[in-house]
C-alpha cells in the first residue's frame, strides 16, 4: 500500500463518516453515550481499516455525488420494469424464455465501477452477471435479443454506463 | 384481515422455494432454493416485527440477512473449488 | 401513510410469492437464479420499506436492512451462477448461445489463486 495519491487524512475521515453514519442508523437514538461510543469505535475502526475501505486514487467531488444520486431513480425504474418482466415470464403458461450467455464490453476501468455495473445488470430485466474478465462481462440473458457483442453491450449496459462512467471515472 | 393475505403470500413463496430446495436435481438448485427462502424469511421477520409491534425483531432480521449472505457465499466458494 | 405502507407491503409480498413460483417453475439453475434474485430482492425491499412507512419510528433501521439486501443479493446470485457454471451444470437445452465456452478456463475449476 505505497502510493500516496489520495491523502491519508481525507481517506480516513471519509471512512470515519461512513462508519459513524451506519452506527447512527443502527442505534437510532441521539443519546450522548451512544454518540460517544460510536464515535470512538468508528475512529478506531477507521484508523485501522481505511486502507481497505477506500482504495488509493479514489477522489470524491460533489459533481460525482450528484450523478450518483441522479442514478438512483434510473436504477429503481429499471428494477421495477425488470420485476414485471420476470413476473410475466413466470406466470405465462408456456414460459416464453430464450436463455443464453452473451459477452459484453465495458469502458469502466475501476473495480468499484465494474462492481456497480455488474450489480445493476443483475437487478435489471432478464440479465445476470456471471463473470468478469478484464473489460468483458459474461451475462446470462433470459431472452437473448442479439448475440453480437456490440449490440448486446448497447442493449444491456448502455443506460447504466452513461451514468457510471461519470461517477467512477 | 389484510395480514392474512400478506402471510399467505409469504407462506406460499417459502413453500415453493423450499420445495425446490428439496426436489432440485443438482446441488446448485438446492442452494438457489435455500437462498430464496432466506430472503423471503427476512421479509417475514420484518413483517412479524410490525405484526407483534416489537422492534427487537428488526435486529434479528438484520443479523439473519448478514448470516444468510455469508452462508451462501461460503457454499458457492465450496462448490467452486472444494472446501 | 399507513395505507401507503400497507400497499407497499402488499406489492412486496406478491413479488415474494412470484419469486418463489419462479424458483419452483423455471427450468435450469441460471433461469431460477434470475427469478429468485430479482423478484425476491424487490419484494423484500418493498416489504421492509412498507413496514417503515407503517411505523415511521423504524424507518431508519428498515432502510439499513433494505439497502443491505439490495447490495448483497446480486453478489450472492453472481457467486452461485459462477460456481454452478464452473461445476459443469449444463444450460437448458433450449438455450440459444453460450459465449462462455470461448474462454477455455471458464469451464474448468481454477487450480490455485484465481
Amino acid at each position: 500500500m505505497s502510493g500516496r495519491s489520495g491523502s491519508t487524512v481525507s481517506r480516513g475521515f471519509l471512512t470515519f463518516l461512513a462508519l459513524f453514519g451506519v452506527w447512527l442508523a443502527l442505534v437510532g437514538t441521539l443519546n450522548w453515550e451512544e454518540l460517544l461510543i460510536g464515535g470512538v469505535l468508528s475512529a478506531v475502526a477507521a484508523a485501522l481499516g481505511y486502507r481497505y475501505m477506500i482504495p488509493v486514487g479514489v477522489n470524491f467531488s460533489l459533481r460525482k455525488l450528484a450523478y450518483l444520486i441522479a442514478y438512483i431513480p434510473v436504477f429503481f425504474w429499471e428494477m421495477i420494469k425488470a420485476n414485471f418482466d420476470v413476473a410475466y415470464r413466470v406466470l405465462h403458461p408456456r414460459m416464453p424464455i430464450r436463455p443464453g450467455i452473451v459477452l459484453i464490453k465495458t469502458g469502466l476501468s475501476s473495480d468499484s465501477g465494474k462492481l456497480a455495473l455488474a450489480n445493476s445488470i443483475t437487478l435489471t430485466p432478464g440479465t445476470l452477471t456471471m463473470d468478469v474478465r478484464g473489460d468483458s462481462l459474461l451475462i446470462h440473458w433470459i431472452n437473448v435479443k442479439s448475440e453480437k457483442t456490440e449490440e448486446a453491450t448497447e442493449i444491456i449496459g448502455g443506460r447504466f454506463e452513461r451514468f457510471l462512467r461519470r461517477v467512477f471515472s | 384481515m389484510i395480514w392474512l393475505v400478506f402471510f399467505s403470500f409469504i407462506a406460499a413463496g417459502i413453500a415453493l422455494s423450499l420445495a425446490r430446495a428439496g426436489l432440485g436435481p443438482t446441488t446448485p438448485d438446492r442452494v438457489v432454493g435455500v437462498d430464496g427462502t432466506v430472503t423471503i424469511t427476512i421479509a417475514l421477520m420484518v413483517l412479524l416485527a410490525s405484526f407483534f409491534d416489537r422492534q427487537i425483531y428488526l435486529d434479528v432480521a438484520l443479523v439473519y440477512a448478514v448470516l444468510g449472505f455469508i452462508g451462501v457465499l461460503a457454499v458457492a466458494r465450496y462448490l467452486e473449488r472444494g472446501v | 401513510m399507513r395505507v401507503f405502507g400497507e400497499v407497499l407491503i402488499g406489492i412486496g409480498t406478491a413479488f415474494l410469492f412470484l419469486g418463489g413460483l419462479g424458483i419452483f417453475r423455471l427450468l435450469d439453475v441460471y433461469n431460477r437464479l434470475q427469478a429468485g434474485t430479482k423478484c425476491t430482492t424487490l419484494g423484500a425491499f418493498s416489504t421492509i420499506i412498507g413496514v417503515g412507512f407503517v411505523h415511521p419510528a423504524w424507518m431508519l433501521k428498515a432502510i439499513v436492512i433494505g439497502v443491505f439486501i439490495l447490495l448483497t443479493n446480486p453478489i450472492s446470485a453472481h457467486a452461485l451462477a459462477r460456481a454452478s457454471y464452473r461445476n459443469g451444470i449444463p444450460l437448458w437445452e433450449g438455450s440459444v448461445v453460450d459465449r462462455c465456452r470461448e474462454f477455455e478456463e471458464c469451464s474448468r475449476l481454477p487450480k490455485e489463486g484465481e
